[in-house]
């Protein structure tokens, strides 16, 4: 147990930099900051004083969102702060916060001098953006109870509660070790070579490699934990979120960070919807439930009450 | 289980209705619940699926000689990724519309379990024509379970059978929406176990 502890400790450490190093590349001199201000509006916050004339001028800003830089916004407004140091854009078009936007600010002057040209990266706080798609996968988008994946395992292991928490945990170890896999295999060897055709063949052989792979270290490091969840090993090859996860990680082109976050939300969001479901499970062994809906039909009664339920996150924004 | 002894008749009306995937064996269960809301919808992925049947069961039926038993699950995998890698490029260069709403789910007849579950229980063991025809089986009976389901909530929750109007009002709203798919699932199977309930006392009766 406490080899199992460093290891997450160390890939904590790891993520952390990784978000440490992506979060602090964009800085230019003149600008101190630069951030979105509502759906419409962007502040630019510069370090000393700018002229306001210039500051006026809308042909001094040039703004685009990161993937197509071929359509340059249009500003409406701009106001410049009363300390002149900061200034307040306005745009026709709403902004999609989601994604990264670059803005280019021309020939900037400060009492009466030209210092140059400032290109900077504005985007959403870097962590809140991490969080909100652990969030997101773990109950907003609950991988079993709004996008109805991984339902055979779903029902077939939610009987009692230690089994469900069992298979739960094994789950999520898999499930970020293939994705990091996954990921890393995509971006250096997939798309580098144009093979992208091979997705699902290269993905369901890496999770079918790491489940091999879970079970022999956990045979050698740990038996006794090997005697619990070695079990659930082999059925999540048979679990659609596994392979779910690394396509759609694939598709939105999520660095290392995000890729784990999303994984990490998607194997917790099942063990929370296992337990869930199997604590109701539990209570309905008891309960007088009519012949012809014993078993099957009324779990997926119960699993259809808790994805109404889970509807109410639908529309959450975070950050 | 030794070669089968049933007649390809026989073959394919097992798979409908004795071992439907989704109503009997509860396999495969993900698109029953999340795309079944319209019938188009339910038919495009029973081809699909019932496509990659076919074609990975006759290829493990020809190639079972060669297949060395501790490796056979990763090898059917394999099979699979590779006849659904090929239905999946199919369909996007054909019918790029239905591909975009179905989404994710065609990428995902890979982990399907009905698949891997029929290659393991029969083509590995039968030649190339009883597996072929339960291939067919086992794919119609998923089709035939998706257009139930189709059927069912298109009809009661927008009044429309594959898009044209039928009813002309909306009896029950509630059958559109996503969540209902759990329910649809759970009442079908409720209503077929009712059935095989009913047909079995009827039958201690007679005798």
């Amino acid at each position: 147990m406490k080899l199992l502890k460093s290891y997450k400790l160390m890939s904590l450490a790891v993520v952390l930099c990784l978000v440490l190093v992506s979060g602090c590349k964009n800085k230019h001199s003149y600008i101190s900051k630069a951030k979105f201000k509502g759906n419409h509006n962007i502040i630019i916050t510069f370090a000393g004083e700018v002229d306001t004339a210039w500051a006026r001028d809308a042909k001094n800003y040039g703004i685009y969102a990161k993937p197509d830089p071929d359509i340059q916004l249009k500003i409406s407004k701009i106001i410049p702060g009363p300390d002149k140091k900061t200034v307040d854009l306005y745009f026709t078009d709403e902004l999609n916060q989601n994604q990264p936007h670059i803005l280019t600010v021309k020939n900037i002057r400060s009492n009466g001098k030209d210092i140059g040209s400032a290109v900077v990266e504005v985007k959403k706080l870097y962590f809140g953006f991490l969080f909100s798609i652990l969030i997101g996968a773990f109950l907003i988008h609950n991988f079993v109870f709004t996008k109805y994946l991984g339902l055979c395992v779903f029902f077939g292991t939610s009987q009692k509660k230690t089994t469900a928490v069992g298979m739960g945990i094994t789950f999520m170890l898999v499930m970020v070790a293939s994705a990091m896999m996954s990921w890393a295999f995509y971006q250096f060897i997939l798309k580098p070579f144009h093979l992208d055709f091979l997705q699902i063949v290269v993905f369901i052989g890496l999770v079918s490699l790491s489940v091999q792979a879970v079970d022999t270290v956990l045979r050698k490091i740990n038996p006794a934990l090997f005697k619990a969840f070695g079990v659930y090993l082999v059925l999540v090859i048979a679990n659609c979120v596994i392979l779910a996860v690394p396509l759609i990680i694939a598709n939105n082109e999520y660095n290392a960070a995000e890729s784990f976050m999303l994984s990490l939300g998607a194997g917790a969001g099942f063990l929370l919807a296992l337990f869930l479901m199997s604590s109701v499970r539990e209570k309905l062994e008891l309960a007088n439930v009519p012949v012809t809906y014993r078993g099957l039909p009324i779990a997926f009664i119960v699993a259809g009450l808790f994805a109404l339920a889970f509807m109410g996150f639908s529309g959450m924004v975070i950050f | 289980m030794p070669a089968t002894t049933k007649t390809n008749f026989q073959l394919v009306i097992n798979g409908i209705l004795k071992e439907n995937p989704i109503f009997r064996l509860a396999l495969s269960m993900c698109p029953a619940v999340g795309i079944s809301t319209t019938m188009m919808n339910g038919l495009m992925l029973g081809i699909a699926v019932l496509f990659v049947q076919i074609f990975s069961s006759c290829t493990i039926s020809l190639v079972k000689d060669y297949i060395h038993p501790r490796i056979r699950i990763p090898t059917y995998t394999l099979v699979i990724a590779t006849w659904v890698t090929v239905i999946d490029l199919t369909l996007a260069a054909l019918a790029p519309v239905a591909y975009k709403q179905m989404g994710i789910f065609i990428k995902l007849i890979v982990a399907f379990a009905i698949i891997t579950m029929r290659l393991e229980v029969f083509a590995c063991k039968n030649t190339l024509w009883p597996s072929f025809w339960d291939g067919v089986g086992m794919g119609g009976g998923f089709l035939f379970g998706m257009l139930t389901l189709g059927f069912v909530r298109e009809l009661l929750g927008a009044g429309q059978l594959f898009g044209y109007d039928v009813l002309g009002f909306r009896p029950l709203l509630f059958f559109a929406l996503p969540v209902a798919g759990f329910f649809c699932v759970g009442f079908l199977m409720a209503a077929f176990n009712y059935i095989e309930i009913v047909y079995n006392k009827r039958k201690k009766a007679v005798n």
